[in-house]
């Protein structure tokens, strides 16, 4: 089971989800941070690292003495990378994504891909979790390919959680795309409420079955709550505010390490997900 | 000789629009005809990302030999200068004020991009 914890908002609390969720399980857990133009989990969970391996990805370079300069890599290029204007392309690395569709382009092989490093990533274990994270090259622009290569590192047969980048752009995709549940995480103010609307949204898109965890849930307003029911996305958990998970957090400790009682509150959020995640409901409104 | 202007309206009224890749469009100046014609940029204004590389390869299918604008960052410039066009940065005022300008020697060629590359 795979259960990939996003939000739209960002700071509603999706790396204090994941990593408290990861210690009340029982059994084979593994934790894979994907938020990796800013990864954060590891300060919590604290592991031993094992392996690190870096990442790249293929980008065009061109030979010039085959090159005839006919424009037709460009023209198949949408993300503007490599560009002919009926003279030797102009490759701009950072900006690719290593389809190889200017490889297959062309008609003289005049282009070879070499590999350019987008970042590495890491594995560790803290007791029964298995932890991989992948930390982007700084000055790297596109995070996608790193995040696929963290999720490539994800085993069989246990369950594994993914820590997911905020937002609902491109790199939220790639962390979410394929997963069994996604949790998402807000706070109860109209920015939260905001945010949570445009995420329930994507997963509909991708067809992903969806619930919300309320962190903070004693502060702002009910409209989150009043939405859940009216769309009928399932409310899986509310997490007080406690200034003692903030003390813990400052010190990057996880809540249920400082605060035992909270374990039964992750248990029950993963038994609601679980339940959840089985009757996998036809997402509505989908477009 | 073809000038592109990038405006942010239609004709030689409108206003310099200072950004290139991101402009609302462009008004193409012929010297010789003194004919202005206004291009869409909205491909180029939605794209996720290379929207001044997009931008240059469009001024430079229209065949326009120098660009006025405001700001011009190092990929577009790149792609600008590879297609061998004049850049001019730092433009402001109407378009038929920076096309006049241009005319009687008062812009300054770019050497160089004269901004941070921006996603």
């Amino acid at each position: 089971m795979t259960v990939a914890v996003a939000s739209g908002k960002g700071g509603t609390g999706k790396t204090t989800v994941a990593v408290n969720l990861a210690l009340s399980l029982e059994g084979p857990v593994e934790l894979l941070d994907c938020d990796v133009e800013e990864p954060n989990a590891h300060l919590f969970l604290q592991p031993g690292w094992t392996s690190a391996r870096t990442v790249s990805i293929p980008v065009p370079q061109v030979d010039e003495r085959l090159c005839t300069a006919c424009g037709a890599c460009g023209e198949v290029c949408r993300f503007h990378a490599i560009v002919s204007l009926r003279t030797q392309p102009l490759v701009f690395p950072e900006l690719c994504h290593g389809c190889g569709a200017c490889l297959l382009a062309c008609p003289v092989g005049a282009i070879r891909e070499v590999p350019q490093e987008v970042g590495v990533v890491e594995c560790g274990l803290r007791g029964e979790i298995r932890f991989v994270h992948g930390r982007l090259k700084v000055g790297t622009a596109m995070s996608g390919p790193l995040i696929r290569a963290v999720r490539r590192e994800a085993g069989q047969g246990q369950i594994t959680l993914i820590d997911a980048p905020p937002g609902t752009s491109c790199p939220v995709v790639a962390a979410v795309r394929g997963s069994d549940f996604v949790i998402l995480v807000t706070e109860p103010t109209p920015f939260g409420l905001n945010d949570l609307k445009l995420a329930v949204e994507m997963c509909r898109i991708l067809s992903l079955p969806c619930g919300v965890v309320i962190n903070r849930s004693d502060i702002g307003d009910d409209a989150v709550r009043r939405y859940c029911a009216s769309e009928a996305v399932p409310l899986l958990a509310e997490i007080p505010e406690d200034r003692r998970v903030a003390e813990a957090y400052s010190r990057g400790q996880a809540a249920v390490t400082v605060l035992p009682e909270f374990r039964a509150l992750f248990r029950e959020l993963y038994d609601r997900l679980h339940a959840a995640a089985a009757q996998r409901p036809v997402p509505a409104g989908r477009s | 000789m073809k000038i592109i202007v990038s405006a942010d309206g239609q004709g030689l009224e409108a206003q310099v629009d200072p950004r290139f890749g991101r402009a609302a469009g462009f008004v193409l100046f012929d010297t010789q005809t003194r004919e202005a014609r206004n291009i869409d940029n909205r491909q180029s204004l939605n794209a996720a990302q290379g929207a001044g590389i997009q931008a240059a390869e469009a001024v430079s299918r229209l065949g326009a030999e120098c660009l006025i604008t405001g700001h011009c960052g190092p990929k577009a410039y790149r792609t600008l200068r590879a297609a061998g066009i004049k850049v001019y940065t730092g433009a402001a005022g109407t378009v038929g004020e920076a096309i006049a300008a241009l005319e009687q020697g008062r812009l300054a060629l770019a050497e160089a991009a004269d901004v941070e590359g921006h996603w």
